[in-house]
């Protein structure tokens, strides 16, 4: 799950991450009333869960809070990479301006198995640019859980990066506090991008950007509320809510699958099979294992309730799952939704006969592997398109 | 020969009498597995009975262990209380601990992992669907129908995937020696180049199989440690070509990150290693009976 930045910024700050004055407006009376309150000049600054806000125009500068009022009205409702604007963070712009720009975040690393700091004094772009066009300019360490960010840790980072000597205690604090942030709030991302020197000599965390892991947020009442709806369709949402895991994505070829890898595998299949014919999967979706019929005609539903779907394709390797059950619910969901659209079924592991003598009266076509299910249905996509 | 689990396995089971524990539990005593206990806290005195077999439970896995010589643990735990499970079977003094529990937070994986590095045990998963030895024993949950016993090693973090290959393997003849899944968690207590390391040394087995997915670099150290050690033929695949970037797929650590953990890295990695890559699953069984 990923916070907005307001939200991020704010958590920062309860760990002693020195952020901006600001608030977050939704109409542009409110934004004029913060530009007010916090003296005129600010930026606002769109909160949409995409990077690249800034060259999309949902970054702006005001002077005055009529101008604030003005450049909120026309960021409020904009539509940034299909995110809609819905809210604004008026921050006061940094003061006497930016001397310098650091790149500074805490994530895991999986190889080395710890939490890892990495920092940059190329901050203010992407940081995967930097690390492709001057990965020598990248400095890390990692922090050993129970010894936490330690001292000479920052030293370096602060000495690698040429930070102005009297600037290293505060970044020390910084760095500790965005780990215990990372830490105290199950994140698997702290990231500061800016963090800047301002013209008075101070740092400052401009931007903010947090991804919390989804299995620690039962212990993260605080954190799970702040959950943006907005960030999921409407049918992700449901998934999520009946415990499916879905992901849209722009093809023509409904997947329903149990496992993630097979999932994946058989997203690859449709497209290596589809690609010539321009169809490819339309979702990733797995019903988990041991799904019951009503699992199954929930997910058969949300793939048919994508109206770009021309063909659904049913790829079930029992093992706790029993192709009985998936067969009782693909009946049970298309006796709930009139749909035209052809689907191709392959039941394979326990209770696949079962499965496919309950499917035999419905006029579904079936499929003994993968590959030719997969063939089957780029073919019946073909034929609908 | 097999590796980590074979008919010398001693098995205590911990969340025995859940609803999942119950279920697999008398899917693995069926299958031949020596299950010597269970372990459920409060529960500690009663049976669990199969219609052929009555094992003891215990209140606690060291309990369990002093009583029966229980050396290997698997855990049917929910998430909440999984990483506790963990902690407990390692102290207990078991060889070998497999955890099939999803969910367990990544900070907790990483804890957890660097304690269990100053013992000498291995864990298997999170987050995975468990070892099966044809026709020795089975500790976890996959299915024992579809396996006979021969001398491919397979490899992987996913679970149905895996029985996708294994099925069409044993359909074709092809036994295995032993089956690991290792996990989709993106911190695991065993990673493909450990179960690489001791297919290589098993006598047992002749070819490796080895299942990715996208995510993290795990595929890129094995092709690595491939091309170093391990002689033996190693097919692959990966999933995941079509997975969007930034979208978490199912599993914790299955997601491509910037341009970090892409299928065409590994992919390409591993072929510049020498292992044959199928660009279809169906391809695997056949690729390993050509090169029989």
């Amino acid at each position: 799950m990923n916070l907005h930045e307001y939200q991020a910024k704010r958590l920062f700050a309860e760990h002693g991450v020195p952020i901006p004055n600001g608030d977050v407006a939704s109409t542009p009376a409110e934004a004029r009333e913060i530009a007010r309150e916090l003296g005129g000049k600010v930026v606002v600054k769109s909160q949409v869960l995409i990077g690249g806000r800034g060259k999309a125009g949902g970054i702006k500068l005001a002077n005055n809070a009529d101008e604030a009022e003005a450049v909120a009205s026309q960021i409020l409702g904009m539509s940034i990479k299909g995110f809609q604007v819905n809210k604004v963070l008026i921050d006061q712009q940094s003061p006497g301006g930016i001397d310098q720009e650091i790149y500074l975040a805490v994530l895991i690393d999986r190889a080395k198995r710890r939490p890892m700091v990495m920092a940059s004094a190329e901050g203010g772009m992407d940081i995967e640019e930097v690390n492709e066009r001057s990965p020598e300019k990248i400095f890390r360490v990692y922090i050993e859980p129970a010894l936490g960010v330690r001292g000479y840790q920052t030293t370096y980072l602060a000495s690698a990066m040429d930070l102005p000597r009297e600037l290293w205690r505060d970044f020390h604090k910084i760095v500790a506090g965005l780990y215990s942030c990372f830490k105290a709030n199950d994140a698997s991302l702290t990231e500061i991008n800016p963090l800047v020197i301002t013209g008075t000599g101070k740092l400052m965390a401009l931007d903010g950007k947090m991804s919390i892991d989804d299995n620690g947020l039962y212990r993260q009442p605080k954190l799970a509320e702040m959950r943006d709806v907005d960030e999921e369709t409407a049918a992700e949402k449901e998934a999520r809510l009946n415990g499916i895991n879905f992901i849209q994505l722009d093809g023509n070829i409904g997947c329903m699958v149990n496992g993630a890898g097979l999932a994946m595998a058989t997203m690859d299949v449709v497209k290596k099979f589809g690609e010539a014919y321009n169809c490819a999967p339309a979702n990733f979706l797995d019903i988990g294992g041991g799904a019951k019929a009503e699992q199954v005609a929930t997910a058969l539903r949300l793939i048919l309730s994508d109206k770009s779907v021309k063909a659904v394709l049913i790829n079930i390797f029992g093992g706790i799952t029993r192709g009985d059950e998936v067969a009782k619910g693909i009946i049970e969901a298309l006796a709930q939704v009139q749909t035209d659209v052809p689907m191709v079924v392959r039941l394979a592991g326990t209770n696949a006969a079962e499965g496919m003598a309950i499917l035999a009266d419905s006029e579904m076509e079936t499929a003994v592997t993968l590959s030719d299910a997969a063939q089957k249905a780029v073919a019946a996509a073909k034929g609908a398109m | 020969m097999s590796i980590l689990v074979n008919k010398n396995t001693r098995l205590v089971v911990q969340g025995i009498t859940g609803r999942e524990g119950t279920f697999h539990s008398t899917q693995m005593i069926e299958y031949g597995t020596n299950v010597v206990a269970g372990v459920t806290p409060g529960k500690g005195g009663q049976w669990f009975s199969t219609d052929n077999k009555k094992v003891p439970i215990f209140d606690t896995v060291k309990e369990a262990v002093v009583a029966t010589d229980a050396n290997a643990a698997l855990i049917f735990v929910p998430a909440r209380f999984a990483v506790d499970a963990i902690y407990e079977a390692a102290d207990a003094g078991v060889d070998l601990v497999v955890c099939l529990t999803e969910h367990i937070p990544v900070l907790d994986m990483i804890a957890c992992r660097a304690y269990l590095d100053t013992l000498s045990v291995r864990l298997i998963g999170p987050n995975c669907p468990g070892l099966l030895t044809p026709g020795e024993a089975k500790v976890g949950i996959i299915p024992g129908s579809i396996a006979i016993p021969g001398n491919v090693g397979v490899v992987s973090k996913s679970g149905t995937l895996t029985y996708e290959v294994i099925d069409a393997l044993t359909k074709l003849g092809i036994g295995q020696s032993t089956c690991v899944g290792i996990g989709g968690d993106p911190i695991a207590g065993t990673n493909f180049i450990d179960v690489l390391a001791l297919f290589e040394e098993d006598p047992a087995t002749e070819q490796i199989v080895m299942i990715g997915e996208i995510g993290g670099n795990a595929e890129e150290q094995a092709a690595a440690y491939i091309a170093q050690h391990v002689t033996k033929p190693v097919t692959s695949f990966i999933a995941g070509r079509t997975a969007p970037p930034g979208k978490r797929m199912g599993h914790a650590g299955a997601i491509v990150e910037g341009k970090s953990g892409t299928a065409e890295s590994k992919v390409e990695a591993l072929r510049a290693a020498g292992v044959r890559v199928a660009d279809n699953p169906d391809d695997i069984a056949k690729i390993v009976a050509e090169r029989r």
